[in-house]
Parts: structure tokens; sequence; C-alpha cells
């Protein structure tokens, strides 16, 4: 999973399309999960790093992040 | 530290003269292009800034920080004649290198006394009357057609009974425009009807019924050489918009379609001096070309902050200095309106008022 190259991010989850003007704030799962985007962890892998680092039902997390990352395809923020 | 000072009292007086002082709600850009011109630090000359004013009450008269002196002109309505009569007297006091005007409204007038304005020794930056007028609201839809440029189909009502024609043509929600200003979305024939009416008393006939297109606006500042070159882009998205469609808050954005539309729109018309693009990009990616306002918009100062200082590229293009284009831009610069009440005596204001300078 990753950015669009163009899309600034900073470590507070702060995100920036420069296309569009339109800026996004995320809580510090979101900012950590982002991190990962830029590590170039794919998709398995963050769940399974989050797994290993919280109390979290697999399940859960999977429907959570299906429906975080459908939010930022949403808005366009996501290399397809 | 003495020859410094010799050098700066050497420095040539450059007196510019900017109207649309009225700094308000719905602001003209006077202001900003004062501040824009002000803070270019690159001018030889030492510049004295004339404000040109329609009524009192104009923040930018008060801003003496600004603004060195103001004098007040008479209402474009009074027409171009008026206005060079005015002028003239003007010009005998302060011996005007350069007018910058700054509303629609009064630029016909401008334009139409270009010519004589130059005999004076006055310099001016504006667009050929031609291209000013191919722009105008009831023209663009045309325009756009010859030179390929997306515009929103329209028709021109100069009667009531023409009204649900346009609407089959063009189908609800339609957007019923006046003339020079104003404009309302409608969805059926009653709301469009009433839109007519209203529109018709404030502004004349036509009135403009134009297809309603959904998408994201988007504002370009473009400033062009008058000989088809582009000399700068920055488009805007508006972060917050007033009750009065006014941007309050707004951000530079990139996107190589908006500044290759605005080349487009330059090649075209040859545009001479600033100007503004309002875009409505569809969700498709198409980019229509809403309306041209042909003068710098009220939020000029975004572009000198964003790196490329439009009103100070064309102070410089108008005293014939040939000016490079700008290749980059800041994009994220973010610009935020703020209100101020700034105090003054009444003893200004009675100036102004009753002598027409201050």
């Amino acid at each position: 999973m990753r950015f669009k190259k163009n899309i600034a991010t900073s470590d507070t989850g702060f995100i920036f399309n420069p296309a569009s003007g339109d800026s996004f704030s995320s809580n510090t799962i979101g900012s950590e999960i982002f991190s990962y985007f830029k590590e170039d962890k794919s998709r398995k892998e963050i769940i399974s790093l989050i797994c290993d680092k919280y109390d979290v039902d697999k399940n859960q997390l999977e429907k959570d992040l299906e429906d975080f990352f459908s939010q930022l395809r949403d808005h366009n923020l996501l290399e397809e | 530290m003495h020859s410094k000072t010799r050098q700066i009292d050497n420095k040539r007086k450059l007196v510019i003269a900017v109207t649309g002082l009225n700094a308000i709600d719905s602001p003209g850009p006077g202001v900003a292009v004062i501040r824009s011109i002000r803070e270019y630090a690159d001018f030889e000359f030492d510049i004295r800034i004339i404000g040109l004013s329609y009524e009192a009450l104009e923040p930018g008269i008060y801003m003496h920080h600004l603004v060195d002196k103001t004098y007040q002109l008479p209402f474009p309505s009074s027409g171009a004649e008026s206005l060079l009569l005015r002028l003239r007297n003007i010009n005998q006091i302060e011996k005007i290198d350069l007018i910058i005007p700054n509303f629609d409204a009064e630029l016909f007038s401008f334009i139409k006394i270009r010519g004589e304005l130059e005999e004076l020794g006055i310099h001016t930056f504006l667009p050929d009357l031609e291209h000013f007028e191919a722009r105008h609201k009831t023209m663009l839809y045309k325009f756009g057609k010859k030179h390929h440029m997306m515009i929103p189909e329209d028709r021109l009502i100069y009667h009531l009974s023409e009204l649900g024609k346009a609407a089959e043509a063009l189908e609800y929600p339609l957007v019923i425009k006046g003339k020079y200003y104003d404009a309302t979305i409608v969805n059926t024939k009653d709301e469009a009807q009433k839109a007519f009416y209203k529109l018709q008393a404030k502004w004349g006939l036509p009135i403009i019924a134009q297809q309603f297109i959904n998408g994201t606006e988007i504002n370009i500042a473009i400033l062009g050489d008058g000989k088809g070159n582009t000399i700068s882009v920055i488009p805007m998205r508006k972060l917050y918009i007033t009750d009065k469609g006014k941007a309050w808050a707004g951000i530079t954005i990139e996107d190589p379609a908006y500044i290759n539309l605005a080349q487009q729109f330059i090649k075209a018309t040859k545009w001479r001096g600033g100007c503004e693009l309002e875009i409505m990009q569809t969700n498709d990616d198409k980019y229509y070309i809403m309306e041209v306002n042909p003068r710098f918009p009220a939020w000029i100062y975004l572009t000198a902050a964003a790196g490329q200082n439009q009103p100070a590229a064309l102070v410089r293009m108008a005293l014939g200095e040939k000016v490079e284009p700008f290749l980059s831009y800041e994009v994220g610069k973010m610009f935020i309106r703020y209100a101020w009440d700034l105090i003054t005596d009444v003893g200004e204001f009675q100036k102004i008022s009753g002598t027409g300078e201050l």
C-alpha cells in the first residue's frame, strides 16, 4: 500500500493533497499506518505488525483497516 | 552609511495609482495589489502610491502605511470623458507613471482612454477592447467554441417567454446570471422566473441562463504579456467561502491541467495584464471556464507569497521591462483573510468626503 506520489504526509498524521488542496488529519494509529506505507509494507504485513503490537482482534482489525483504506481511496490519495 | 543614504535619496520616484481600495467583505483587489508592490524588494524606485476611490468609506483610503494620498474619482456610470478630466487634474499634481485599475465596471472606460493617458505620460497594462469584450459573460460561450475551450452552454434571455425554451435545451438545475454580477441556481420554472425578475431589476437585460456544472471550483490568477506569452499562473482552491461566494481562506494547488488551460487562454486572447479564471473541475476531470474576471482577484497577494509577485511583474512590464515567465511557485501556501477595525478620526472622513482628497 502506498500514497500517490504527490501526496504529502507528516509524522503527526496530517495529509495534504497538492492537486486538490484537500487536507486531512488522522489519529495516532492512522499515522502509524502511514509510516508503514512509507516502508512499502503490504496490507498483510501491516495487519501482522499491528496485531503483534496491540491487543486487537484480527478480524475486527481487518474490517477497520478495509474501511480506513476505502476512505483514503475515496479521497483519491492511494496509488491503485 | 553616508553613501547608502545618498543612494536611497537618489532613487527615482515611481508614482502608481491604484483603484479598488474597498477591502470589505466582498473585496476589491486594490489593497492587495499595493501590498504586493510595496513588498517587492527589487524595485529601483521609491514608490509613491496614489489611491483612487469612489466611496469615502473604502478602507484603503485610511491605510496610510500603504496609500500615500487618495483622490476620489467620478462613478464609472459618468463615462470615460469625466474620468479622463479627473485624471488630468490629479496628474497635474502627482505626475502619475502608471495606473492599475481593479474594478470590472471601470475597466471599459480605462481601456477607452488608454491612448490619452499614454500621451499624459501615464502607462497602463490593460487588455485590448476586443479581448476584454470577448470574455464578457454574455459572449463567453461563443469565445470558448472559437478557441476550443470548455464553457458551460448558455442562452441569453431578453424576454421571460424565452426562459422555457432555454430550460428545455439546458435542463434543470440551471444557473440564472445577471449581466454583470450575481448568480442563482434554480431547480424549477417558478424559481427561474423569480430569479429572472430579480436580476432584470438589478442589472438589466439580457439575463444569462447557463447549464449547471457540478464539481470543484478552482480560481486561477494569471498574468499575460500582451503577446500571447504567459508570465505567471497561480491556481488556488477556496477553503472558506463567505455567503457572497468570496474566498475567506484559500490554498495554492498544483495540477498541470490548470497551467495548460491558463496558457491556452492567454495564447488565444493575447491577454495583457492580470486576470482571474474561475474554473469548475468535474468529477471526470473536465475543466470548464465558468467566468473570466478581467483584472487581478482580491486574493492576488497570495501570488506574491507563493513566489510569483504578479502585481510587481505587471509594473515592470508596464514600464517597458522584459519580464521572463515564472517557472515555479510554492504549493500549499495559504491565505486566511481577517477583519480588523481601523481607527481614524472624523476629520479624515470629512476631508475625503468634502474635498475628494486625503
